[in-house]
């Protein structure tokens, strides 16, 4: 059962917490698991557990502990009784399986029975703490390890391990104490509700709680006791079954900072660390508006919707015409008062009714008019008719931001469920899809959208709006990625994690996507539930008429998952994350991510506790560069064995590798030579000419972390900068691909790269000046870029790609690529080329590697903005260099090298061979923060055959989340451009990895 | 709120004779008057039959004041009286809002001083506008389209080469775009493609005057689509040829176009039973 597996997280948290013995970490670990975690770990709650008493399912608990969240023990507590808990825990879980057959029935009811049960009823406890604790001490931590065990085989349903005779006899135990338990809770039943206010009496340590308000969406006010400490989803989940609402991954809480600063109240963070000193008041609204209400799939989650837009349509919020007013209040009257009765509907039924900002007489007696054209229509089909026509409207889902373009003019960006929308006034003047944004990010009031290239257009352009403050940036921010995960992912996207210290929100949405939410109502089954609506008070009924279908027994096994109660989410979070990092790993590995994830787990955990929590200034960019929906799996291989065919081409010399569909895609708006390059380019040539018999090219490739240097550079920096950072920042997870074990991903994960100095240190070479060649400096930057841009557009694209990699933990990697390139014209033109040759220059195989912050590039910026919009060219300076912060350990460094050297079947070795007459040789290195190419051109007379020969040699300095094979193909094909007559003869890979040590931490 | 589908169904038609006046012109040279009367006529009778639309006539006024699409946007039961660039053309205003209510639709007058909005830059899509920054229309003239029609979204769009929206394209079909060559058409509509969150079509014809045509759907459920005749723009008649299942009736309009109209731009198509 799956309700379990958020369990499981919770006890492997537990006791890694309870190893570090983090008590004070508590809440900040609390905000990355469930709930009921917290609610578990009060031992006076177990005895609470009344609701999983009478039918022991896995269901019942976790929303039974939901409500006894509230009345929750401090945190200390816990400390002391994870035992207990495990048995708990373990008794749930062995339970459906020993008797999962005799249950099946049970379940059922369990399920409905939990539905149904109403947030105040809390049990009393009864038993002590000191007996639970007593009981259970000596089993304590050795229990623990055997707890996780079986909780994980529960969840992936192998047979259990050495761990279940333990649970067995925790089964007993349990068991007994169930008995006790269900008698009190018959009693609790005679005796009704009890105030929450007598639960800390009862136990030794106080809770102490706090009183919600929670205004719905019917305009009631809900209000419950709630624990101090709470977290945001304990409050949405007591909202949400008081409403008796299920689908409820498309609503959220809102506070007021004042009138109109609205924020939603992070379910995953506490309560009051959100609204600080604000009142514990809060309003319960739709936070996604489903494109297509007819796939909710209760008529209860649409009427609330239905409230939610009368109210956005009654405040002026979502404009519509006079005619739609008309018609939607028309079904307004249907849904909440019935058919039209001209007795009982005299001229002023409809004066209580708000159906538009300003509503006139006309307006009214249009949606009479109206009304009495709907005839016959259930509460539920006007509710869907309503919906129909109100989804139209082009204004629906927007959630719109004031903010300003770069030329201060005031503008207001609306974030919807297809992308990001700006109006000026009521007008729209651009539009950005999701698929088309690579990059969301705020800086200080700043907010920024990088985009990707239009056709055409060679770079990505970034656009900045001006917020009218930090704050609102970050709102906006938030609810950027929070719509593009729940409209675009299929999963929640990680958060990412960092070892040390990283400014910059963690951000990320961790609920359900739309997606999963979709699958999970699916499987909803439950009669249609009754409730009212407002004004009528009549009772809905259900569109389908059928309300109980009998399910099969897995459906309904798997159901309290897919539903969710805290527990439920919790799983699909770290199902999302297995999944994400599964992309990265094994991506042929498609399906069961349930399964695969277990392994993770601790990892997560681990990582987790010691995160450091940083709620604070800079941003990170949220991975928006996963953009990769559309990209399949099959892509993907389509993409490895692209590049894997492009060594074969190369090795087999054919002429020009193909790329496929998805690589011309992918690569195309990189290869285009911009202006300035192929003038570059020409100059070579002309070179060659002069030359005219041959040349030899070299392509290093060289990779380092580069991590670190962000740090030193300063804002305000180079496009150069920021590809780096992005690298940095999005890329990591490649490097744990390439180490091959679930383990690594972890540690790779960190932003934080501590070593590359060190490397820097070694691979540091003197620099030899160069005189004339600033023109050829200036193209070899150019191909850095493009380099450059490609590992980036593959990390983008393709995090992970490293099968040739075998390195296990690497923190740092270098690659070394090296092409060469040779092409034998047996021409008879020696003669020009022996009176224009050049001065020779020392042979240098490794440029300066200094890694100085050169302005390079600002070239590389261009503007991609549409015509109507005034964007901002931002140089990004950006977060992502802030957020590195170097720790001032500086830990060894072991590398691991390694060089695969390709050369074609076609290289005679004749180069190598006769030694010939050096004409000239000439070297030629430039250089940016991560990479250093170095062009050395020889010039050979060799039998009367000259012989240009033009090794090129990109030491890439990064983060090891480069793509390399990527790089290396794009360094051929970039060859093979810029020479297109001369053949790449050898391409000379050099990686080196630093092995970094165990665990930073 | 328009339901999707709605798009080319009407079942009036304004228009406007042309005045008994020897001599007048246009923009595009002097005006054949014998000739254009002709191609008024033939393009009246289209709509009369095939398209089956009550033809309601005007009585003439300037030359100019055939271009009727210019003075009303059209939606539903709503029409929007514009606010034409040429300060001379607001006169004609008076006789159009009379007609367009006796029709009962719900007129609405642009009160924007500083806005000016010619018709035929707007282009609706069936699911959204798109308004033409142009030197006729201003974006204030936009923004009145905007506020009148709030159920739409409503994008501008930056008209280059110095005619309206409308001169180089129009609605071929649902979803589906017919659009000029020139680089004007194309800037706009790279950037209608960029504004909209559907998928339109692209329906390319050589010539941009040939990208300005009148989709209609006709009674018994199909659609005609009145186009730019052969004779005047033989090249762009084949793509007209690929849309399934229209009608194609072959118009000519160059007279008209001499003072700056299009097809389009000839009547003022209305739907008085927009709810059917």
């Amino acid at each position: 059962m799956t309700t379990e597996v958020g369990s499981e997280t919770e006890v492997k948290k537990d006791s890694e917490q309870a190893g570090a013995d983090k008590a004070k970490d508590k809440p900040e670990e609390a905000s990355d698991t469930p709930e009921n975690q917290k609610s578990r770990k009060a031992s006076s709650e177990e005895a609470l557990d009344s609701s999983s008493v009478p039918v022991p399912t896995s269901q019942s608990s976790p929303r039974s502990q939901k409500k006894e969240k509230d009345s929750s023990e401090s945190k200390g507590i816990s400390r002391f009784l994870p035992p207990w808990l495990k048995k708990q825990k373990s008794y749930t879980l062995s339970e459906p399986k020993d008797e999962a057959k005799k249950k099946a029935v049970g379940e059922d009811q369990a399920i409905e029975e939990s539905e149904c049960q109403l947030p105040g009823e809390v049990a009393q406890p009864k038993r002590s703490l000191e007996e639970a604790a007593t009981e259970n001490q000596h089993n304590a931590k050795a229990d623990e390890k055997e707890e996780k065990h079986s909780v994980s085989s529960a969840e992936t349903q192998p047979a259990k391990e050495d761990g279940k005779e333990m649970e067995v006899e925790k089964v007993a135990e349990e068991k007994e104490k169930q008995v006790e338990k269900e008698k009190r809770e018959t009693k609790e039943v005679q005796t009704g509700e009890i105030k929450m206010e007598n639960i800390p009496q009862k136990s030794p340590k106080k809770i102490k709680t706090v009183q919600c308000k929670v205004v719905l969406l019917d305009g009631t006010e809900y209000s419950c006791d709630i624990e101090k400490r709470a977290k945001g989803q304990l409050l949405f989940d007591r909202v949400c079954e008081h409403l008796n609402l299920l689908e409820k991954d498309y609503f959220g809480l809102l506070f007021y900072e004042n009138s109109d600063q609205k924020n939603w109240l992070d379910p995953s963070k506490e309560i009051k660390r959100q609204i600080r000193s604000l009142p514990w008041l809060f309003t319960f609204n739709v936070k996604f508006y489903p494109p297509d209400p007819s796939q909710l799939t209760e008529d209860i989650t649409r009427y609330f919707l239905c409230l939610q837009l009368r109210q956005d349509i009654a405040s002026g919020r979502l404009p519509c015409s006079f005619v739609t007013h008309a018609l939607l209040g028309s079904y307004t009257l249907q849904a909440e008062l019935g058919d039209h009765d001209p007795e009982e509907h005299c001229s002023d039924y409809i004066n209580e009714f708000q159906f538009a900002p300003n509503q006139t007489q006309e307006m009214e007696e249009k949606v009479v008019e109206l009304h009495k054209t709907h005839r016959g229509l259930t509460p539920a089909q006007a509710d869907s008719q309503f919906l129909e026509n109100a989804k139209r409207l082009s204004m629906y889902g927007v959630d719109l931001h004031h903010a300003k373009d770069s030329e201060g003019v005031d503008i207001m960006l609306g974030v919807c469920a297809n992308g990001l929308l700006i109006y000026k006034d009521r007008l729209r003047i651009n539009r950005f899809a999701w698929p088309k944004i690579l990059k969301i990010s705020y800086k200080r009031s700043n907010f920024y959208i990088k985009v990707r290239p239009a056709e055409l257009e060679q770079f990505e352009s970034t656009i900045g709006f001006k917020l009218p403050n930090h704050r609102a940036a970050k709102r906006l921010w938030k609810v950027c990625v929070e719509h593009h995960t729940f409209f675009r992912l299929i999963s929640p996207e990680q958060p990412p994690k960092a070892k040390f210290l990283t400014l910059g929100s963690k951000f990320r949405y961790s609920g359900r996507t739309q997606a999963q939410t979709q699958q999970a109502s699916n499987l909803i089954d439950r009669p249609a539930p009754y409730f009212e609506r407002t004004s009528s008070k009549r009772i809905s009924r259900s569109l389908d008429g059928a309300p109980i279908r009998i399910s099969d027994q897995s459906l309904l096994r798997d159901f309290p998952t897919a539903r969710g109660g805290p527990a439920g989410d919790k799983v699909i979070d770290i199902e999302g994350a297995g999944q994400a990092k599964l992309k990265e790993g094994s991506r042929e590995e498609n399906g069961s991510p349930v399964k695969t994830p277990q392994l993770e787990l601790i990892q997560d955990g681990k990582s987790n506790s010691l995160r450091v929590d940083g709620e604070n200034i800079y941003v990170r960019h949220s991975n928006l560069m996963l953009e990769d929906l559309d990209k399949t799996q099959d892509d993907l291989l389509k993409h490895q064995a692209s590049i894997s065919e492009l060594k074969r081409n190369f090795m087999e010399s054919t002429p020009e590798p193909r790329p496929n569909e998805w690589e011309k895609r992918r690569i195309a708006p990189l290869s285009l030579p911009a202006p300035g390059s192929s003038h570059e380019t020409l100059d070579i040539v002309e070179e060659k000419k002069q030359a005219e018999v041959g040349r030899e090219e070299t392509v290093v490739i060289d990779e380092t972390n580069k991590g670190k240097m962000q740090v030193a550079t300063d804002a305000g920096e180079t496009c150069k900068v920021e590809h780096l950072s992005k690298k940095d920042s999005s890329s990591l997870p490649s490097d744990s691909s390439s180490s091959s074990s679930s383990e690594s991903e972890d540690e790779e994960v960190g932003e934080y790269h501590p070593h590359h100095r060190a490397i820097e240190e070694v691979i540091r070479e003197e620099q030899e000046e160069e005189d004339d060649t600033n023109r050829k400096k200036e193209h070899e930057e150019k191909i850095m870029q493009h380099v450059e841009a490609t590992a980036e557009g593959s990390k983008l694209n393709v995090p992970a790609e490293h099968t040739a990699k075998v390195t296990a933990e690497s923190l740092v990697q270098e690659n070394a690529v090296t092409i060469a390139t040779e092409e034998k014209n047996f021409s008879e033109e020696m003669k020009q080329d022996l009176g224009e040759e050049k001065e020779e220059e020392q042979l240098r195989l490794n440029g300066d590697v200094s890694h100085v912050d050169i302005d390079v590039a600002p070239q590389i910026i261009c503007c991609s903005e549409p015509p109507v919009v005034k964007t901002e060219m931002v140089t990004i300076s950006d977060a992502a260099q802030r957020t590195e912060i170097s720790t001032k350990e500086v830990p060894i460094v072991q590398t691991e090298t390694k060089t695969i050297t390709y050369e074609s079947p076609q290289f005679d070795g004749s180069t190598s061979g006769n030694a010939g007459v050096l004409l000239s040789a000439q070297t030629i290195t430039s250089e940016s923060i991560s990479t250093t190419t170095t062009t050395h051109i020889t010039k050979m007379v060799k039998g009367g055959v000259s012989e240009t020969r033009i090794e090129k040699r990109i030491v890439i300095t990064g983060d090891a989340d480069i793509d390399h094979d990527e790089a290396l193909a794009q360094a051929i094909k970039e060859a093979k451009e810029q020479h297109p007559d001369m053949s790449v003869t050898r391409v000379v890979v050099h990686k080196e990895t630093e092995l970094a040590e165990e665990d930073e931490e | 709120m328009a339901a999707p589908g709605a798009l080319g169904r009407y079942s009036h038609a304004v228009v406007r004779a042309l005045p008994e006046v020897p001599g007048a012109a246009g923009p595009g040279g002097p005006l054949d008057l014998a000739k254009a009367q002709r191609q008024l006529g033939v393009f009246t009778g289209i709509l009369r039959q095939p398209l089956g639309l009550q033809v309601v006539a005007l009585p003439p006024a300037a030359p100019c004041a055939v271009l009727l699409e210019d003075l009303a946007v059209l939606q539903g039961d709503t029409a929007l009286l514009t606010r034409p660039w040429e300060p001379a053309r607001r006169d004609e205003l008076g006789s159009v809002r009379a007609v367009l209510e006796e029709l009962r639709l719900r007129v609405v007058a642009v009160t924007d001083e500083g806005a000016t909005l010619d018709g035929s830059d707007v282009l609706f899509t069936g699911r959204e506008f798109f308004v033409g920054i142009s030197r006729w229309t201003n974006h204030r003239g936009a923004e009145m389209v905007a506020d009148t029609f709030r159920d739409f979204a409503v994008s501008t769009v930056p008209v280059g080469g110095g005619g309206h929206l409308k001169s180089f394209c129009s609605m071929a079909a649902p979803d589906t775009i017919a659009i000029g060559s020139s680089e004007a058409a194309r800037h706009a509509m790279k950037a209608m493609e960029q504004l909209s969150d559907h998928g339109y079509g692209r329906l390319s014809v050589p010539d941009d005057p040939a990208g300005n045509c009148l989709f209609a759907r006709l009674g018994a459920g199909g659609c005609a689509l009145v186009h730019r005749s052969p004779e005047e723009f033989p090249q762009s008649l084949q793509p007209f040829q690929k849309l399934p299942g229209c009608t194609l009736v072959p118009a000519s309009c160059s007279e008209v176009a001499k003072l700056g109209g299009a097809l389009s731009s000839c009547a003022l198509l209305v739907n008085t039973r927009p709810e059917a």
